[in-house]
C-alpha cells in the first residue's frame, strides 16, 4: 500500500473515529443554544466558535460527519449500481435496449425533478424523525443521481462488446450472463468508480440545497451540507476563516475516497 | 393574437424611445445635475398599471412614477395635498370632494384635469379589475358615481361608508382618459425609460412635473434613477459596499451588522416598523390533523401557554441581533394613533406556561408533556424556506418548548406548498409567517379579523363565528368600518386588539425595525419606518459622485 | 448507414421531447402547490378578487388538455404566455436565450480546456505527486458549493462563465483521467512502450483514441451538467439568462414557462449527446 493509500485510510479512520466519539469529544451536544454566545469565534469553550443561534459548530461538525458520512456514500452506492445495471447492461446488450437506455437517460437529464421532490416532500407526514427525513432524501438523490454515470456506461460497455477479450470469452463458450458480471462489468469499473466519488460530494451538497424544499436534514439535527450553507454568506467570512473547517474537511475526505478507490487503477512511474 | 401582441410590443418599444429622446431632450434643457439613483429591487415588477399593483417591486415603480391627489408623509404619517389642493370627506363618510390644482400636465404634455380622476376612479372601480387597491374601496356593493363639477372640482360618491376614505388615495395613481401613451402617461416626478425584463428598471426626471421647491427650482433633483433586479442579498450588500448601489431599502439584520462594522455611517435604524411575524396554529374543523391536537390547538389556554414559553426577547436579540423589539400585540407601536397603549407585554415564564398547561389536564413525565388522555404533545412548525430570520425563530421556539417538555418539528417548505397547505387543504399544525403591514388604518385588515373571510388564516371562511370571541371581534370590526367618528373607530380597534391578547390566535412574536443602508453620495435621504423606507423623499434627493 | 443512424436519431429525438414536454407539465401539475398564488394572502383583495385568482388558474388543470392545446398553438409559432411575468414565453426565451448559450459554451470550453490538459499531463507524466495535487484541486471545486462560487465570482468581478466552468470542470476531469489511465493499462500499450515508440504518440495515437467514444458521452452529459449549473450561477450574478428564468417559473409554478424551458432543455441535451454518439460511432467506425 502506497504512502497516501495510508495517508488515506488514516484520515477516513481518525474523521470516522471523531464522529463516533463525538459524545465525549463534543459533551453539549449539537442542539444546545448558547443564546449569550451566538455567532462567537472560537475559545477554549467552542473550539470552532457558536453559529447564529449560539449552537457550538466543532459539536455540529462531528455529529453532521455521521449524518453525512454514512448516507452519502450509501446513496453514492446505489446512484453508481443503478447506473451500471442501467448504462451498462443496456449499453453491453445493444440494439433496441441501448437506444431505450440512452432515451430514457436523456430525458431523466431534462425533467424538472424538483417537481417530484417537493411531491415527494407532501406525501411524508409533516412529523417525522430527521433521521428518517435526511435518509429519504438521501434515497431519493441516489434513485435520481445515476443519468450521468449511465449515459458514459453505455458507450463504455458499448464499445466492449466489440473487444478481444470478450470475443474470446464468448468464443470460449461463456454464457451472456456470466459474461457481463464477471468480464464486461469490472472493466466499467474506471466510470463506476469516478462517478462513486463525485457522487459523495454532490449529493451532501445536494442534501442542503433541498432544504428549501423540506427535504434533507430537519433542525436540530445538523449534515455537513447544512455547515457549508454558512457559507454563503461570503460578504464576510474572510473575516471568520474558521467558518471553512468543514470544507476543509470535506475536501480531505473526498480526496481520501479518491486514493482508496484510485488504487489499482492508476499506474505509476 | 400573435399580431396583437407584436403590435403592443412594438408600440411599447415606440413609446420607451421616444420617452428616452423626450426625456433626453427636456432632460438636458433642464438638467438639474442631482445625479442618478441606483437600488434593487428584489423581484422583477409584475406590472406597469398602477390600478393592478399587487407586489412590492410595482408598487415601488408606481410610488415614484404615480401622481396622487393626496399624499400620506411618510415622515409625519400625516396626509397632505399633492395633485388636490384640498378636499373634504362628507359626514357620512361616503363622499368625497377634491379641489384640484390647475396648470398641470402629464409627463407627454396632455393636460390634466378632474376628468382624468373621474376616469381612474371609474377604472378602478371596474368589477373585473380584481385589484388590491381597488377592493380597498369596495365597503359595500354598488356603483360608484364620480361628478365632475368644474375642470378642478370633482366628487366621488361610494355606496357606502368607506373607513379612512381619504388616505386610501395615496394608493391611486391618476391616469390619464385620452393620452395615447395610456398608463405611459404619468404626473409623478418620474416616470419609466427603460425596461430591460429581468435585468433593470430605469427611470427618468419627469420634465412636466408640477412640483417646485421653496426657492422655485424644479422637482426632482435627481436625473435618472435604475432599478436593478436582484434578488440575492449577499450580492446586494457586496455592490453597495463597492460603490455600485447607493442605498438598500429594507436591509436584514445580520447584514446591517456586517455593514455596521465596517462603515457605521451607512446604516440606519428607524426604529420598530410596522411589520409583524407571528405564530399561529390550526383551528379549522376539517382540517386532517388527529382530533386530540385540534383539542389542542382550540384551547385557548394551550395556545396562551405556549405564547408564555417563547422567549420573545431572545428572538429579537439572538435571531434580529437586537434589531426588533418583542410584539405586544396586532399592531406595532410605531403605529402610534392605532395601538393600544395599554396592552402589557407578554411575560415569559415556562413554569406558569407549565402550570396552566397542568391545569388543562396536561402532565409531564420523564420530561415529555402529555395531554389528559396520555397522547405526546408533539406537533410541527412549518414556514417558508429563504427567510433564514423565521427559520431561526422556528429552531428557538423548538428549543424553549423543549422546555416545558413538548417536541417540535421544523419543517421549511416552499411558497406555493406553504399556501397551499395553509390555504386550500388545511394540513399543518403550526405555521410561523409574517404580515407587512403597508397601511397604519386597521380598515385594511378587515379580511383578517372577520371570521367569514378567507385570510382569517387560522380558521378562514367561518359560515357563523365558532367562537363568542370570534363574533365579538367581527362586530367591533364593523362598527370601525361604517364609522366615521374617529375616537368610536379607535375605542372598538382598541378592544380588538384586547381580545387578541386575550385570545391569542395569533401568537405575535417580534416587530421587526425598519433597516437600512444609505451611501455618503446621496443627499438629503431620512430613512423612516413606512414604506418606502428609503427613498419616500425621492423628489428631494440628490446623488454626488 | 450513417443517414439511417442520424434518421433514426431524428425520430427518436422528436419522440423523445414531445414526451418530456408532457412529462414536465405531469410534473407540475401533480406537485403541491400548483394553485397557490401569494396574491391569495393579500388581506385587500375582497372575496370577488380571491374567486377570479382561483378560476383563472382553472384551465391549466386539466394536464391533457393543456399540452393538446399548446402543441397546436406551438405548431404555429404561439410558445404561450408566462403566468408569473404575463409576457409571452417566445419574447422572454428569444431575449434570454443567447446570454445562457454564450454562458455555457464559454464554461464548457474552459471546463474542458482545464480538464483535458491536466488529465493529458497527469496521463503522460503518471508522477504520484502530481496525480494527488490535480485530485486536491478538483475535489475542492467538488466541494464548494455552487452558490459560493457564483458568489465568489461577483466578488472578484469574473464572468459567470469562469464559476460554471469550475462547477463542471472537477467531474469532467475525474471521468477523464480515470478512463485515460484504464485504457493506459491496457496490453497493447504496454507492447507498444516496450517497441519503443514515443510517449506523445502513444498518448495521442492508442490511448486517446481508445477511449474516443467514451470521453464524448462524458462531453455529452457535461452539457446537463453546465445547463445545471446555470440555475444558480444565473440567479446570483444578477444575469438575465434563461437558468434565472426557470428558477422563477419553478417557484411561481409556471406551467406555460417550465414546458417550454423543459422541452428547450431536452433539446440541447439530445442533440449534445446524440452528437456524441454519431462521432463515437463515427471513431469506433475508423478505428475497425
Amino acid at each position: 500500500m502506497n504512502l497516501w493509500r495510508k495517508l488515506a485510510c488514516a484520515v477516513l479512520a481518525g474523521v470516522l473515529c471523531a464522529s463516533a466519539a463525538a459524545n465525549w469529544l463534543a459533551p453539549a451536544g449539537y442542539a444546545r443554544q448558547y443564546r449569550e454566545a451566538a455567532n462567537a469565534p472560537p475559545s477554549r469553550a467552542h473550539w470552532l466558535g457558536t453559529d447564529e443561534i449560539g449552537r457550538d459548530r466543532f459539536a455540529r461538525v462531528l455529529y453532521g460527519t455521521r449524518i453525512s458520512l454514512l448516507l452519502a456514500p450509501a446513496a453514492a452506492l446505489l446512484s453508481t449500481l443503478m447506473a451500471a445495471l442501467i448504462g451498462g447492461l443496456a449499453g453491453y446488450l445493444g440494439g433496441l435496449w441501448a437506444r431505450m437506455a440512452t432515451a430514457v437517460t436523456d430525458l431523466f437529464l431534462s425533467l424538472p425533478w424538483l417537481f417530484l421532490l417537493i411531491t415527494a416532500r407532501a406525501l411524508m407526514p409533516l412529523n417525522v424523525s430527521p433521521l428518517f427525513s435526511v435518509t429519504v432524501t438521501f434515497l431519493l438523490l441516489g434513485l435520481l443521481g445515476w443519468t450521468t454515470a449511465a449515459r458514459v456506461l453505455c458507450a463504455t460497455a458499448g464499445s466492449l462488446r466489440s473487444a478481444d477479450f470478450v470475443r474470446q470469452a464468448r468464443a470460449a463458450g461463456v454464457s451472456g450472463q456470466r459474461l457481463f458480471w464477471i468480464h464486461v462489468l469490472p472493466n466499467l469499473r474506471p466510470v463506476l468508480y469516478a462517478q462513486f466519488w463525485i457522487s459523495i460530494p454532490v449529493f451532501i451538497l445536494s442534501e442542503a440545497n433541498l432544504g428549501i424544499l423540506g427535504l434533507g436534514v430537519a433542525e436540530p439535527l445538523p449534515s455537513w451540507g447544512s455547515l457549508l450553507k454558512e457559507l454563503e454568506g461570503l460578504v464576510s467570512v474572510g473575516d471568520e476563516p474558521w467558518k471553512f473547517v468543514p470544507l476543509i474537511l470535506l475536501v480531505a475526505v473526498v480526496m481520501s475516497f479518491q486514493f482508496l478507490l484510485s488504487g489499482q487503477d492508476q499506474v505509476t512511474a | 393574437m400573435r399580431s396583437v401582441m407584436r403590435v403592443r410590443r412594438v408600440c411599447r418599444r415606440a413609446i420607451a424611445v421616444t420617452l428616452l429622446c423626450l426625456g433626453s431632450l427636456t432632460g438636458r434643457a433642464v438638467a438639474q445635475g442631482g445625479g442618478e439613483l441606483r437600488f434593487c429591487l428584489r423581484m422583477e415588477p409584475k406590472t406597469f398599471d398602477p390600478l393592478k399593483v399587487e407586489d412590492e417591486a410595482s408598487a415601488a415603480i408606481r410610488y415614484l412614477t404615480g401622481g396622487v391627489l393626496v399624499r400620506v408623509n411618510r415622515q409625519t404619517q400625516k396626509l397632505e395635498p399633492e395633485l388636490a389642493q384640498s378636499w373634504k370627506v362628507s359626514k357620512d363618510g361616503r363622499m368625497i370632494t377634491f379641489r384640484l390644482r390647475s396648470g398641470i400636465y402629464f409627463s407627454d404634455g396632455m393636460s390634466f384635469s378632474a376628468q382624468d380622476v373621474a376616469y381612474t376612479v371609474q377604472q378602478l372601480m371596474d368589477p373585473a379589475l380584481h385589484s388590491a387597491t381597488g377592493d380597498a374601496f369596495r365597503s359595500g356593493t354598488g356603483n360608484v358615481e364620480t361628478k365632475v363639477i368644474s375642470p378642478t372640482q370633482i366628487s366621488i360618491t361610494f355606496p357606502a361608508p368607506v373607513a379612512g376614505l381619504d388616505r386610501l388615495f395615496d394608493q391611486v395613481a391618476i391616469l390619464s382618459e385620452h393620452s395615447p401613451r395610456k398608463e405611459m402617461a404619468v404626473l409623478g416626478p418620474f416616470m419609466l425609460a427603460d425596461y430591460k425584463p429581468g435585468a433593470s428598471v430605469l427611470l427618468q426626471r419627469n420634465p412636466n412635473y408640477w412640483k417646485t421647491d421653496e426657492q422655485g427650482r424644479k422637482l426632482p433633483y435627481l436625473d435618472s434613477i435604475r432599478l436593478d433586479i436582484q434578488a440575492n442579498r449577499d450580492v446586494e450588500l457586496l455592490r453597495l459596499k463597492r460603490g455600485e448601489l447607493d442605498l438598500i431599502n429594507s436591509l436584514d439584520s445580520e447584514y446591517f451588522d456586517k455593514l455596521e462594522a465596517a462603515s457605521p455611517q451607512l446604516v440606519h435604524d428607524a426604529g420598530p416598523s410596522l411589520d409583524s411575524e407571528q405564530l399561529w396554529f390550526n383551528e379549522v374543523a376539517k382540517a386532517p390533523i388527529p382530533a386530540y391536537k385540534k383539542n389542542w390547538f382550540r384551547s385557548a389556554t394551550f395556545r396562551r401557554a405556549i405564547s408564555e414559553a417563547i422567549n420573545r426577547e431572545d428572538l429579537s436579540r439572538v435571531v434580529y441581533h437586537g434589531h426588533a423589539q418583542p410584539a405586544l400585540g396586532p399592531f406595532s407601536p410605531a403605529n402610534k394613533f392605532w395601538f393600544n397603549s395599554k396592552l402589557k407585554p407578554q411575560a415569559y415564564s415556562p413554569d406558569a406556561a407549565l402550570k396552566s398547561l397542568q391545569s388543562d389536564g396536561f402532565r409531564l413525565e420523564n420530561g415529555v408533556l402529555k395531554d389528559k388522555d396520555g397522547n405526546e404533545v408533539v406537533f410541527s412548525i412549518i414556514t417558508n424556506a429563504g427567510s433564514k430570520t423565521r427559520e431561526r425563530m422556528a429552531v428557538l421556539i423548538q428549543d424553549d418548548l423543549q422546555k416545558i417538555g413538548i417536541h417540535v418539528n421544523v419543517v421549511t417548505l416552499d411558497f406555493p406548498s406553504l399556501i397551499e397547505r395553509m390555504a386550500q387543504t388545511f394540513d399543518y399544525e403550526a405555521i410561523i409567517l409574517g404580515l407587512t403591514n403597508v397601511d397604519l388604518d386597521p380598515n385594511g385588515e378587515m379580511n383578517v379579523w372577520l371570521s367569514s373571510s378567507e385570510n382569517h388564516q387560522w380558521n378562514p371562511q367561518q359560515k357563523a363565528p365558532e367562537t363568542s370571541w370570534e363574533a365579538e371581534i367581527d362586530r367591533l370590526m364593523r362598527v370601525q368600518a361604517s364609522s366615521t367618528d374617529l375616537k368610536q373607530r379607535k375605542q372598538a380597534f382598541d378592544r380588538v386588539q384586547e381580545i387578541v391578547v386575550e385570545e391569542e390566535p395569533f401568537i405575535f412574536l417580534i416587530n421587526k425595525n425598519a433597516l437600512s443602508a444609505v451611501s455618503t453620495t446621496v443627499h438629503g435621504g431620512a430613512p423612516v419606518i413606512l414604506s418606502p423606507q428609503t427613498f419616500w423623499n425621492a423628489e428631494r434627493l440628490t446623488v454626488s459622485r | 448507414m450513417l443517414r439511417a443512424r442520424i434518421a433514426g436519431h431524428a425520430l427518436a429525438l422528436v419522440a423523445t421531447v414531445l414526451l418530456g414536454g408532457f412529462l414536465s407539465a405531469t410534473l407540475v401539475r401533480l406537485a403541491p402547490g400548483f394553485d397557490a398564488d401569494e396574491r391569495q394572502l393579500d388581506p385587500h383583495l375582497n372575496a370577488e378578487s380571491l374567486q377570479a385568482l382561483r378560476t383563472a388558474r382553472q384551465h391549466d388543470h386539466n394536464v391533457w388538455r393543456f399540452y393538446f392545446t399548446y402543441m397546436n398553438r406551438a405548431v404555429h409559432g404561439d410558445l404561450g404566455t408566462s403566468l408569473a411575468l404575463g409576457q409571452p414565453v417566445r419574447t422572454l426565451l428569444g431575449d434570454r436565450a443567447p446570454l445562457t448559450l454564450r454562458l455555457l459554451t464559454v464554461g464548457l470550453a474552459l471546463a474542458w480546456l482545464a480538464a483535458l490538459s491536466l488529465a493529458l499531463t497527469a496521463a503522460w507524466l503518471r508522477l504520484s505527486a502530481y496525480d494527488a495535487v490535480t485530485t486536491m484541486v478538483s475535489g475542492a471545486f467538488l466541494c464548494i458549493p455552487a452558490a459560493v462560487l457564483a458568489l465568489l465570482s461577483v466578488l472578484w468581478n469574473v464572468p459567470g462563465s469562469l464559476a460554471i466552468a469550475l462547477i463542471v470542470f472537477p467531474p469532467t476531469y475525474r471521468y477523464t483521467r480515470n478512463l485515460l489511465a484504464k485504457s493506459y493499462s491496457q496490453p497493447y500499450i504496454i507492447t507498444a512502450r516496450a517497441k519503443g515508440l514515443g510517449e506523445a504518440r502513444i498518448l495521442f495515437w492508442h490511448a486517446v483514441p481508445a477511449v474516443a467514444p467514451q470521453l464524448l458521452a462524458v462531453a455529452g452529459v457535461s452539457v446537463s451538467m453546465a445547463i445545471g449549473a446555470t440555475i444558480p450561477v444565473e440567479a446570483l450574478c444578477g444575469l438575465a439568462g434563461v437558468g434565472q428564468l426557470a428558477w422563477q417559473a419553478a417557484l411561481a409554478r409556471d406551467l406555460p414557462l417550465l414546458v417550454n424551458i423543459t422541452i428547450l432543455v431536452t433539446v440541447v441535451t439530445l442533440l449534445a449527446n446524440c452528437g456524441a454518439d454519431v462521432i463515437g460511432h463515427m471513431v469506433r467506425g475508423q478505428e475497425s
